[in-house]
């Protein structure tokens, strides 16, 4: 099962990109385990600055700002 | 053309008078409601165009390193064209003092940042005229590269949370984004909807008081008193400023009435400056990673700057 992580302390963009993924998961039929990570130095010890930031599998692919569909399509079925 | 749609909306379909109060402030709140949320919308967009280029990260590695005075011109730089949300400044804060950055150098892109952006400086052009907008913008660069001088000399290092010291860094090992220009695009889009979804309420709400200002204060009244003889106006307009928050868009409306109603440009100059980068909120995102004193010493350098700007200008005009 893939584990995807959202980085972000809780804004509301880390929010809609939470559910984003979530969603499109479930579309996909695929099976994740989502964690939100908002401990700030668990979050910038990905080198992460701009929030949300999106990891998969212990891998950073994406930070600052809202991804989009097709990236986030990539990340659930890749 | 905006001018000639408030017109019609209010004189023409609403049947006001021009000479009366009600009808001044319809006209002037269709007129700026039309003219800023169409600026805003292709500015935004454009910017978003070229934004791919710059991230807080790479910000973090152009800044690193500079002996201190080339440093704090890039960041001073940088804050004014990147409008980060308030908030990433926490991670900002961290990732800085993590590079080893001087903290004076972060809080004169902590200053800029809010204060100055290529979207407020458009329209303050488009509202105000270019002279407005490069005094606003040269004042600003001036106040954020000395408030982080001044922070510097008072050690501000002590008033850091303890835990911010200790934070390590991973390397961001991001793929090549990608620059096509769909992609691009779509992130254009996605940051007019990002931030025009966020900063519209201010805006309404600044263009309302700045409507209601323009239709009913009586310019009489405002000669007599707001008209920049009186020293004490420039501290009354920063004191103002502090528990309005607003975005530096919002202010501009409001500034557009009272510069049109004669108030001093000093004094107008000042309450933009504190309504802006002077905000409670800002400051309890920030409370964060420094104790209250630095925030108290933050918010004090401010106030001092904008008083000296507000001042500045009211002699020299």
């Amino acid at each position: 099962m893939k584990n995807i992580k959202v980085l972000g302390s809780g804004c509301r963009n880390c929010e809609i990109t939470a559910n984003v993924i979530t969603l499109a998961a479930k579309q996909a039929g695929v099976d994740i385990q989502l964690e939100k990570i908002t401990d700030i130095a668990a979050i910038m010890a990905y080198g992460v600055m701009s929030t949300p930031g999106v990891v998969v599998d212990g891998k950073l692919v994406h930070s600052g700002g809202i991804p989009g569909p097709d990236q986030v399509r990539s990340w659930v079925e890749g | 053309m905006f001018e000639l749609f408030g017109n019609l909306v209010a004189f023409g379909l609403l049947r006001l008078s021009a000479e009366s109060a009600a009808g001044a402030a319809v006209q002037f709140f269709v007129m700026d409601v039309s003219k800023i949320f169409v600026l805003l919308v292709i500015v935004i967009y454009l910017m978003g165009l070229l934004r791919a280029l710059l991230s807080p990260e790479k910000v973090r590695e152009f800044v690193r390193g500079r002996p201190d005075w080339q440093a704090r011109s890039f960041a001073v730089t940088l804050g004014a064209v990147t409008p980060f949300c308030s908030c990433s400044s926490v991670p900002l804060f961290i990732g800085f003092v993590e590079a080893g950055i001087p903290l004076g150098v972060t809080f004169s892109f902590l200053i800029a940042s809010p204060m100055i952006n290529e979207v407020a400086a458009v329209i303050l052009v488009g509202i105000l005229g270019w002279k407005l907008a490069a005094l606003y913008v040269g004042a600003g660069l001036l106040v954020a590269w000395f408030g982080g001088i001044v922070m510097q000399l008072f050690r501000p290092e002590r008033w850091v949370e303890a835990y911010v010291w200790k934070i390590q860094m991973g390397q961001a090992d991001l793929p090549e984004p990608d620059r096509s220009f769909a992609r691009r695009h779509r992130y254009a889009v996605a940051e007019v909807r990002e931030i025009v979804g966020r900063i519209w309420k201010w805006v309404l709400l600044g263009i309302g008081l700045g409507a209601l200002f323009h239709g009913f204060v009586p310019e009489q009244w405002v000669g007599e008193n707001l008209g920049g003889d009186a020293w004490y106006t420039v501290p009354a307009a920063v004191l103002t400023g502090i528990p309005l928050y607003s975005n530096a868009t919002g202010v501009i409306p409001v500034a557009e009435a009272m510069l049109t109603k004669g108030v001093a440009v000093g004094t107008t100059l000042a309450l933009m400056m504190s309504v802006a980068a002077l905000s409670l909120p800002e400051m309890l995102i920030l409370r964060k990673v420094i104790k209250w004193q630095a925030l108290a010493l933050f918010a004090g350098v401010l106030a001092v700057a904008f008083m000296l700007v507000g001042w500045g200008f009211n002699v020299i005009t």
